[in-house]
């Protein structure tokens, strides 16, 4: 058996278990640690029973173990306001932080865009953006590959069931942190946002809409072709992503109107809101494993920001 | 129930909700003039925004000709007595624009999610109400939730620091019976201080008749716009309320006249088809359906040769919710395709 790189797990809500189930599959993962705050979490207890050791103590109950478990990755499935906290106390041990929040302190990872930089740059933080970044940023990037982009905008529609209550609680952030992945990752010039959360029974399967303006005519040959191939690279960790429509050419404004299937893990299938999230930390912390296990990164130490 | 001697607010929507049929142009004169035409008929509040509330400037909904910050500093110290609203819809727009109407001078705020979705507002409505805003939870597609439902709902943006909720026909479906009964349910439900609020849409002509009936349940705010100007076929139209307010004895403190006037000789020249109850409008009240996805229906008619109607009955179907506009297109093609219209 090769060489696998030991991973912690913090936060064993919905989009943790789930996460938990896909490292189980990877080939250079191996998750030990499920850190939780509640002793009675149904999460801590799936956990145990998937033969991790988990802690009801939070991230200072795992702090402990890190050297002796060697455990180089972390996930963080909690919420942006304890992001910061959790990961100063494990980038400092060398403990590279994989942020599933919308905390976003690190640089924005989305797979398909910009995953080798970010390799290349051995951050010791990266965040994830949002599922509707996930989901939307790669077509963006698609576009502004091929012509400048001066506005990106996407619609992020999600089912009610598959909205947690940290989604529903900081709403904005969603909107604030997407939107500024939608110019930083996606290239556009500038990003705007939209959710909406749907309480349509049954439950309908995550749909995302991309809109750009592009400058200058949009090249209609070119831009299909590398939206085609983008979403070939997506499907490579998210198989349930598909175009639905478009692209639709009208004026200077390019659509694209995707879907999201989940592969229904731990969470059903309508989900695909939470499955790409926890479909694209896992892509994001194989290659990083990959560069560790062949010697090319070493992780070390970093004092807190 | 007799509503005799009962006082009201009407909120006057022709410069927000009437933002959708002039596909969000409205020019800063037009503003003007019918935002001076409401203040001096005596409307006490007024909304202004961009038709999908502040943030709403966008692809999928459309850029207006101004920005909400022109639009409302152009409006507000023009009033001698009206106070004026912005209509804010959390996933759209955030506590950022929400800050900017409080600098603004926005005296009410209105945080409007779906009808089953309250608990996306709580940033919002505790913000506002920390701002020492009038506050209002706004609750869209109404008959799309049970009147329990509505009260669960209507209870969590209370708690938040709401002081009125409205229960909101956004897809102008419901019937008078559906009004006594969902609002009277909340009403019972709310602190006895919480006001309730009616917002109707008038596509099955039931706008006049629905807001009357809210009133007999204890709604004492009421939206309406003058000559209906709102998205599908428009708002309870303004006029037509204050005058069955008056034979009734509901006092609104608005002056029939010229409230009359502020419909006939601004609002109708600026409209760029007549709001009124066609088709397509129809079926937004007959299948439930978003008021504002109107226009775009059509659009998508002409353009992908599938009558808005079928369209519009297939959003339906599938439960869309307010702001989803960007299915009407996707929605358009896929029937175009299934036709045979598309390869």
């Amino acid at each position: 058996m090769t060489k696998k790189i030991r991973c912690a797990l913090i936060g064993p809500g919905n989009i943790g278990t789930d996460l938990l189930y896909k490292l189980k599959r990877s080939p250079v993962l191996e998750p030990v640690w499920m850190v939780g705050v509640d002793p009675t979490s149904e999460g801590l207890k799936r956990a145990r029973e998937m033969g991790l050791k988990t802690t009801d103590q939070g991230v200072d109950g795992l702090l402990p173990y890190v050297a002796a478990d060697n455990v180089q990755i972390a996930f963080d499935a909690t919420s942006a306001y304890v992001h910061k906290e959790n990961s100063d106390k494990l980038t400092a041990l060398g403990v590279m932080m994989i942020d599933l929040t919308p905390a976003a302190i690190g640089p924005f990872c989305v797979p398909p865009v910009n995953l080798k930089q970010h390799v290349g740059k051995r951050e010791m933080n990266v965040n994830m953006v949002t599922c509707g970044g996930q989901a939307t940023i790669p077509m963006i990037a698609a576009i502004s590959q091929v012509q400048p982009v001066k506005y990106g905008e996407i619609v992020a529609t999600i089912s009610s069931k598959s909205a947690g209550p940290g989604t529903r609680k900081n709403i904005d952030e969603f909107t604030r942190t997407t939107s500024a992945a939608i110019e930083r990752v996606g290239g556009a010039k500038q990003g705007k946002a939209i959710i909406i959360i749907n309480p349509a029974e049954p439950p309908l399967i995550m749909r995302d809409t991309v809109h750009c303006l592009t400058e200058g005519e949009p090249d209609q040959a070119a831009i299909t072709a590398s939206v085609a191939e983008m979403i070939k690279e997506v499907q490579k960790y998210v198989p349930g992503y598909k175009r639905v429509n478009g692209p639709v050419f009208d004026g200077n404004r390019v659509s694209i109107y995707l879907e999201v299937e989940g592969l229904g893990d731990f969470l059903p299938k309508y989900s695909g809101n939470l499955d790409i999230m926890t479909a694209a930390a896992a892509r994001t912390a194989e290659m990083f494993a990959e560069e560790i296990i062949a010697g090319r990164i070493t992780l070390r130490p970093t004092a807190a920001v | 129930m007799s509503v005799k001697g009962k006082k009201i607010t009407v909120h006057d929507m022709t410069l927000r909700d009437g933002m959708h049929p002039k596909r969000h142009q409205m020019t800063l004169e037009q503003m003007k003039a019918v935002a001076k035409g409401l203040d001096e008929a005596g409307v006490p509040l007024i909304e202004v925004t961009h038709g999908d509330g502040l943030g709403g400037s966008s692809v999928n909904y459309g850029f207006p000709a101004h920005s909400d910050e022109e639009y409302l500093s152009t409006v507000i110290p023009l009033m001698k007595q009206a106070k004026v609203s912005a209509l804010l819809l959390p996933g759209i727009g955030t506590v950022d624009h929400l800050r900017m109407a409080k600098d603004l001078g926005v005296h009410t705020i209105r945080v409007a999610t779906h009808c089953t979705e309250a608990d996306v507002s709580e940033q919002h409505i505790s913000l506002a109400r920390k701002l020492e805003m009038d506050t209002v939870g706004f609750l869209m597609m109404a008959h799309r939730n049970t009147p329990q439902g509505l009260v669960t709902q209507a209870k969590l943006m209370e708690s938040y620091g709401a002081n009125c909720i409205y229960v909101t026909d956004s897809a102008g479906y419901m019937l008078p019976e559906d009004v006594r009964t969902s609002l009277g349910a909340v009403r019972a439900a709310l602190k006895a201080e919480t006001e309730l609020g009616f917002h109707g849409h008038h596509n099955m002509s039931m706008g006049v008749s629905n807001s009357i009936a809210a009133v007999e349940v204890g709604a004492t705010r009421i939206d309406a716009a003058a000559a209906g100007l709102g998205a599908g076929a428009g708002n309870t139209p303004m006029e037509v309320l204050i005058a069955v307010c008056n034979r009734m004895g509901i006092e609104t403190g608005v002056d029939l006249f010229k409230i009359e006037d502020v419909a006939e000789d601004i609002v109708v020249p600026l409209m760029d088809h007549p709001i009124r109850i066609d088709r397509d409008s129809l079926t937004l009240g007959y299948a439930g359906v978003y008021s504002s996805f109107l226009l775009f229906a059509k659009r998508a008619e002409a353009k992908y040769k599938i009558p808005a109607r079928e369209i519009l009955m297939e959003l339906g179907r599938r439960g869309m919710v307010g702001g989803q506009e960007d299915m009407i297109e996707d929605a358009a093609i896929t029937m175009a395709r299934e036709r045979g219209l598309l390869a």
